[in-house]
């Protein structure tokens, strides 16, 4: 049964299809049949959500085997997404959908996930912004989760191409006001939705017995308190309500200059040395009076935690010697461009310098100096015991990276989902990490578009590539969560600092969600996923780890020494920070390729085999419990998670499957020049004149 | 044949060890230790003898665990007393002699110098650590060798610049640092260059000596006429010839070859003198359905006056009409463009159209050995002994390793769709038809036929399409051959493997064998331990008696098949693998080509894997207990009729999908 499931296919086998919902609310999940029959040429709308503009008789291209095919249909721009309405429904029908994104479908667009648009006039492609004179025949648009979308117009009516182009360029473009996010409009007609979910782990931080249960589960609590002297933020709007400082600091002192120049508890390690954050204090450099006050302060916060009993703190400054946020956006306007591919012969082109592009990206390169200063600051806490403090200047950016890195790497606790929510909650909700100005959600400035929180999502992803038995969740967790950046459903990822969440809400705009951090992954995939992205290797993570190991002052061998030895899941994680070690998140960025698409392959094949297998020891599990009461019960087949494993892509549950499985894609660039070598590639293979054989 | 290893031995040792009677007796001992499982010849497996019985069994499993995987670890955790006890032997195959022992330093690139006791044989070189705090060993078959070069002078100052460099072909340097007094450099540099380099001093290659017994016997893995039977050969169209019979007609070719139908002996005699080393077309596969064939040969002699021979046109004409196609015949010429030309010059050449009507070429753009072991130097320079920190990316593109892998994918891709898709037969060909056509071919056959994706299977192509079809093995490797510049090696059968774990990382699930089973045989591809890749080709392997001189290196492993196998096979017949031949799937092959490298190395086991096999033992365990109180129930019922819940659906149910 199982294997005729794998072989046939797509075949007349009529397993039961797994259902699937194409849909976020509850309250409207459709059943599987009805979405199927349906042709999916009605456009569905989220509560609050309104049509803008629309156009018919549209082209959509697309790639399949590397020839291009039309698909005519409607675009419409709603005030929450560009989607395109199709004729087609064959890849509805197809196995491979069976898991869908509930928010987002194939061919949505939220206005927040579009990067760039293009024209395409007399075959030339242009940046398209601001009024246009004259309309492209051609749309291309990039997207931030690196999808390209093709759209011809060519046939459609003129007056509708001006009215879609202008709209989708204004409504992607255009600098837009906070309270015109379509989060509110979504909030306010689905209100009765937020209170819907009772159960809630994540820890939020938006109180002060959140902090005090981190300090204790950490055992921080002896060295440092938690305090409520920002309620209602009246010291400081940069920081939360609530947050953690070390026991002997006065009172008076945090609101000595906003918050500035205050270690801020992060987390403390099982040996008691503790890991605080401080953004530095504004540089006034003409006034010295005002720079001698700031000093003495200074000194007197460094004296108060180099008194016993915090014994030595180390200060990292990663505003001066660390990446810069100019680094961070620089390669990645550069890395993500590898993956916004055109069409195929970009692919093939590319694909002969792929290495060297990537190298000059410096993304993998910058990965690889986050992973080696969270292994710096593990080193100091673990073997040297001692405290360290980051610095930064507003400490809501590398700190919130470095910071939650080393908790990641040092706190098993964190490795779970719950925890890891919590972390993202703690150290970058609550850290005050500026999301909105961070992914230009608002438009309002390319410059402070820094994906800081995706390079921090690409450097967990190597440790969970490198060790997945660590982690209580998989890949596909981080990829979807990266998502959920660019979907305005969601608060969590949508405001500057809780200050400012908190004031909207005062201003009469409810909000969605506001156990947030919860949501994207509960909302996003039915249960059946829920396998996928929670991690099945991760056994119960109990405790904090208690070896205390010899001194070593030397990273390397802090380093080497950790390798050497078989790894403890649910203790101290290294990743391997080697070249060769580090790699391209491939789930994330290559899985609308079509080219690049191994069908049937990559992990997602020994994933789903580990699936089965579950399954099947649950099923028999449940057989032999049955046994003693009633004999004999033949238990149904259960319905098989991924039916056809063989055909799936390696990049599931992503990757459009626009290729035809049997075919192979073919290179179509040529060779590179070997340079050097060229004199024997000249030679013959043996030294034998064959002219008289 | 051990006996009359011995006296030399002895006597070299007397010779060298001189008075050091402490070290000899030592030596003595072990070797008395030694010879007790070594005498007795194992493999007879009665169950009464166990102890004995199964450490010889289990032997080859650590032979293997110690020189390759596991080789060079170093355990700062002090082992207990009785693993101290095991690890004083130095482990020895039957028939491997000691020649003789020395204490040296090792020079590790990784951890510094080592103060070791060096032991050679005329199999290995064996290092175990003198020094407390490491229990490094090192254990290197002399086979590896490829060179040995002697470091500093009589008058060299600075410590450890005396000494041995010695280059291996797999990826590593190994250094000795030996004192300045006495001939104690000279001692071990003649030794290592008499046994790493039989063949300059009239010596056998140890697969000679070697009397491993295993239970099963490697040798009768392969057999022409049964894996031509099972593509279904011979047919309407295609015959079994014996005209090789005794290598007349090509001394590089097997006995037996599959030519089409209508080709009389005589026309093959005839196509023979017109191509390359007489390796004429003849085929490797056929598609059980549509009936097109992959035919392997060498280039057509064309030469500069463009010379054009009427019977080889016939006769690809004849292999186009077998399967009742009417389209032309596919030649992929594996060569660049400009090279086939190139070979003009020398008498060779390519199809051309207005000779050949009814068959369409392409080149593939492969370069030729030389390129490949150039690349191959460009990856050591970056990866050993230390990895390229800065600018790994780059450097890696500059070896152009995975270039070349790519295009060797990209072939092979394109001969496997074609016959797939029933377009039209195929020919393959280089120059002589031997190393890229090899690649070629095997590949497209993996790709097209699931039989090869098992262990035997694939044992089978390797015997099939390199051995039998004469990759010179001993040219491209250099067996026991102490001339390591020679221009005619080339990594050309790893780079193969190279292809073969890149398909299996794309497709987990599609293989029966696992990564250890592909190092295991590139590890005895040099180790000289088997008769399995020595010699040129199959007329002087016969000439040689090697199949009963030497043991088969596919007795080891499927005596011992468990530990090669990959958990998450999936059987799946009639299904194509097509691999994405794109950089951004490639990866260099971290787990060979950087595995002395203890920063690199990864997990072994991966834990994924782990994992599942736990799984697959639990359920095994569960279906056990389940069949336990069926049986218990049912005969608590006594009651026939409730059987058909019983374990006999649930079996098949079980063992269908793995």
């Amino acid at each position: 049964m199982l294997g005729k499931g794998v072989v046939g296919g797509g075949g007349g086998t009529k397993a039961p299809k797994p259902s699937f919902v194409s849909y976020v609310r509850p309250e409207e999940i459709h059943t599987n049949e009805k979405e199927v029959t349906e042709k999916e040429v009605t456009l569905h709308l989220l509560p609050g959500e309104q049509l803008l503009c629309e156009a018919s008789t549209v082209l959509k291209y697309v790639q399949e085997d590397s020839c291009q095919r039309g698909i005519y249909g409607k675009l419409v721009c709603t005030d929450f997404k560009i989607a395109f309405l199709g004729d087609d429904d064959s890849a509805l029908d197809n196995d491979e959908t069976q898991f869908k994104n509930k928010v987002i479908g194939e061919n949505d667009i939220t206005l927040h996930c579009v990067d760039q648009i293009y024209g395409v006039f007399d075959e030339k492609k242009k940046t398209l912004f601001g009024q246009l004179k004259k309309y492209p025949e051609k749309l291309i648009i990039h997207c931030k989760d690196l999808r390209v979308f093709h759209f011809c117009l060519r046939y459609t009516k003129e007056e509708e191409v001006k009215r879609i182009v202008s709209g989708i360029i204004h409504h992607t473009q255009a600098p837009k006001l906070l309270k015109r996010l379509f989060l509110f409009s979504y909030a306010a007609a689905a209100q009765n939705h937020a209170a819907t979910d009772p159960r809630n782990h994540t820890v939020m931080f938006d109180t002060l017995k959140d902090w005090c249960w981190e300090l204790e589960r950490t055992k921080g609590s002896v060295k440092y308190k938690a305090v409520s002297v920002n309620e209602g933020y009246k010291v400081c709007e940069r920081l939360p309500a609530y947050f953690v400082v070390p026991t002997p600091l006065p009172e008076e002192d945090l609101s000595r200059f906003q918050g500035h120049g205050i270690p801020l508890w992060c987390w403390s390690c099982h040996n008691g040395c503790a890991l605080l954050k401080m953004s530095a204090l504004p540089k006034k450099e003409q006034d010295d009076g005002l720079s001698q006050m700031q000093k003495s302060f200074l000194d007197g916060i460094y004296k108060t935690i180099h008194r016993p009993p915090y014994e030595i703190v180390k200060t990292e400054d990663l505003s001066s010697n660390f990446l810069s946020l100019q680094d961070i956006q620089t390669a990645y306007s550069k890395f993500k461009q590898l993956f916004l591919i055109d069409n195929s012969t970009e692919f093939w082109d590319t694909d002969i310098k792929w290495f060297s592009l990537l190298e000059s990206s410096s993304w993998l390169d910058i990965i690889r100096r986050c992973l080696k200063k969270a292994i710096e600051i593990t080193e100091c806490l673990e073997a040297q015991n001692v405290n360290v403090l980051l610095l930064e200047e507003n400490a809501s950016d590398l700190c919130c990276l470095v910071s939650s890195l080393v908790q990641v790497m040092m706190d098993p606790h964190c490795r779970t989902r719950i925890g890891f929510q919590s972390l993202v909650q703690k150290e970058w909700i609550m850290g005050g990490h500026s999301f909105l100005d961070r992914c230009n959600h608002l438009r309002q400035s390319d410059k402070e578009e820094v994906p800081v929180f995706l390079l921090f999502l690409d450097c967990v992803w190597q440790l969970v590539h490198q060790h997945p038995p660590a982690f209580d969740f998989t890949e596909t967790y981080l990829t979807v969560l990266s998502d959920s950046l660019y979907i305005p459903i969601f608060s969590t990822f949508f405001f500057n600092s809780p200050h400012q969440k908190d004031n909207v809400h005062q201003r009469q705009l409810s909000l969605p969600l506001t156990q947030s951090k919860s949501s994207p992954k509960r909302g996003f995939f039915r249960e059946e996923t829920d396998h996928l992205i929670k991690n099945l290797l991760g056994k119960r993570i109990s405790k904090l780890i208690n070896s205390s190991d010899e001194l070593h002052d030397n990273l390397r061998e802090f380093y080497d020494s950790w390798h050497s030895k078989p790894t403890d899941y649910h203790g101290l994680l290294l990743p391997h920070i080697e070249g060769p070690e580090i790699k391209v998140w491939a789930q994330r960025y290559l899985r609308w390729i079509p080219e690049a698409q191994i069908l049937g392959g990559g992990r997602a094949a020994t994933v789903s085999k580990l699936l089965e297998m579950m399954e099947e020891v649950e099923r028999l599990q449940e057989k032999i419990d049955a046994r003693p009461h009633g004999q004999g019960a033949l238990l149904a087949e259960a319905p098989l998670l991924l039916r056809g494993s063989a055909r799936l892509s390696a990049l599931f549950p992503f990757a459009l499957l626009q290729r035809h499985p049997s075919k192979p894609v073919l290179p179509t660039s040529g060779w590179k020049a070997l340079g050097d070598e060229e004199d024997l590639a000249k030679r013959e293979d043996e030294f034998v004149d064959l002219g008289d054989v | 044949m051990s006996r009359d290893a011995h006296p030399p031995t002895d006597a070299r040792r007397r010779a060298a060890g001189g008075g050091q009677g402490r070290r000899g007796r030592r030596g003595r001992a072990l070797e008395g230790a030694e010879r007790g499982p070594g005498a007795k010849q194992p493999g007879n497996g009665g169950g009464a003898r166990s102890p004995r019985v199964s450490r010889m069994a289990s032997a080859p499993t650590s032979k293997y665990n110690s020189h390759s995987l596991e080789n060079e670890s170093i355990k700062r955790t002090s082992r207990d007393g009785v693993n101290r006890d095991l690890s004083e032997t130095v482990p020895r195959l039957p028939g491997e002699t000691r020649i003789t022992d020395k204490e040296v330093i090792y020079i590790c690139p990784f951890n510094g110098p080592i103060k070791g006791r060096v032991y050679i044989t005329n199999y290995r070189l064996y290092l175990r650590s003198l020094e407390t705090d490491s229990a490094l060993i090192l254990d290197v078959p002399l086979g590896v060798i490829s060179r040995i070069e002697k470091m500093g002078g009589a008058t060299s100052r600075g410590e450890n610049s005396y000494g041995l460099d010695i280059t291996c072909k797999d990826m590593r340097n190994l250094r000795f640092a030996l004192k300045q007094e006495g001939h104690s450099r000279r001692d071990m540099f003649d030794i290592l260059t008499r046994y790493a380099f039989p063949l300059a001093h009239s010596l056998p290659i140890f697969a000679f000596l070697n009397e491993e017994k295993f239970n099963v016997d490697g040798w009768t893995v392969y057999n022409p006429v049964e894996e031509y039977r099972r593509q279904g050969l011979p047919n309407h169209h295609w015959r079994i010839t014996f005209i090789n019979k005794c290598y007349e007609l090509c001394d590089t070719y097997p006995a037996l070859l599959v030519v089409p139908y209508r080709a009389s002996d005589d026309d093959l005699r005839r196509v023979a003198t017109f191509r390359s080393r007489n390796r004429i077309p003849v085929l490797s596969w056929i598609h059980p359905e549509n009936k097109t064939v992959i035919v392997r040969c060498s280039q057509p002699l064309v030469g500069m006056s463009g010379k054009r021979n009427k019977d080889d046109e016939k006769y690809l004409d004849v292999i186009r009409e077998t399967n009742r196609q009417i389209s032309k015949l596919t030649i992929y010429d594996a060569r660049p463009n400009v090279n086939a030309v190139a070979n003009k010059a020398t008498g060779g050449g390519y199809e051309s159209d207005d000779a050949y009507h009814n068959a369409e070429l392409f080149f593939l753009d492969i370069h030729n050995i030389h390129v490949m072991r150039e690349s191959l130097k460009k990856v050591k320079d970056i990866v050993y002994p230390n990895v390229e920190e800065s600018h790994w990316l780059s450097s890696l593109e500059s070896t152009h390793w995975l270039e070349h892998i790519k295009l060797v994918l990209t072939g092979a891709i394109q001969v496997a769709d074609k016959v797939s898709s029933g377009k039209s037969s195929v020919l393959v060909h280089c120059s002589d038809g031997w190393d890229r056509t090899a690649q070629l071919t095997s590949l497209a056959m993996l790709m097209l036929d699931s039989f090869y994706r098992s262990i035997e299977g694939f044992e089978i192509l390797v015997q099939k399409e390199w051995i039998s079809f004469g990759h010179k093995f001993a040219s491209r490797i250099g067996h026991g051959d102490k001339n390591h510049a020679d221009a005619d090696r080339s990594p050309i059968f790893l780079q193969f493997i190279d292809c073969v774990w890149q398909m299996s990382k794309q497709f987990p699930t599609a293989f029966e064998f696992n990564e250890r089973f592909l190092i295991t045989i590139l590890d005895h591809l040099y180790s000289c331990r088997f008769g399995t890749f020595l010699y040129n080709c199959e007329s002087a392997r016969e000439r040689q008696k090697v199949t009963e001189r030497t043991v088969s290196l596919w007795s080891l492993i499927n005596s011992n098949k468990d530990k090669f196998k990959n958990p998450f096979y999936t059987k799946e017949i009639n299904r194509v693998l097509y691999p994405v031949a794109s950089m951004r799937h490639l990866e260099l092959w971290v787990n060979y080509y950087i595995r002395w490298n203890p920063r690199i190395k990864q997990q072994q086991p991966n834990p994924v894997e782990q994992r599942y096999v736990e799984l697959l033992a639990l359920r095994d365990e569960y279906i056990q207990r389940l069949e336990e109180l069926q049986l218990a129930g049912s005969a608590k019922l006594a009651e026939p009729s409730t059987s058909p819940a019983g374990p006999s659906p649930m079996m098949p149910h079980v063992h269908t999908h793995f």
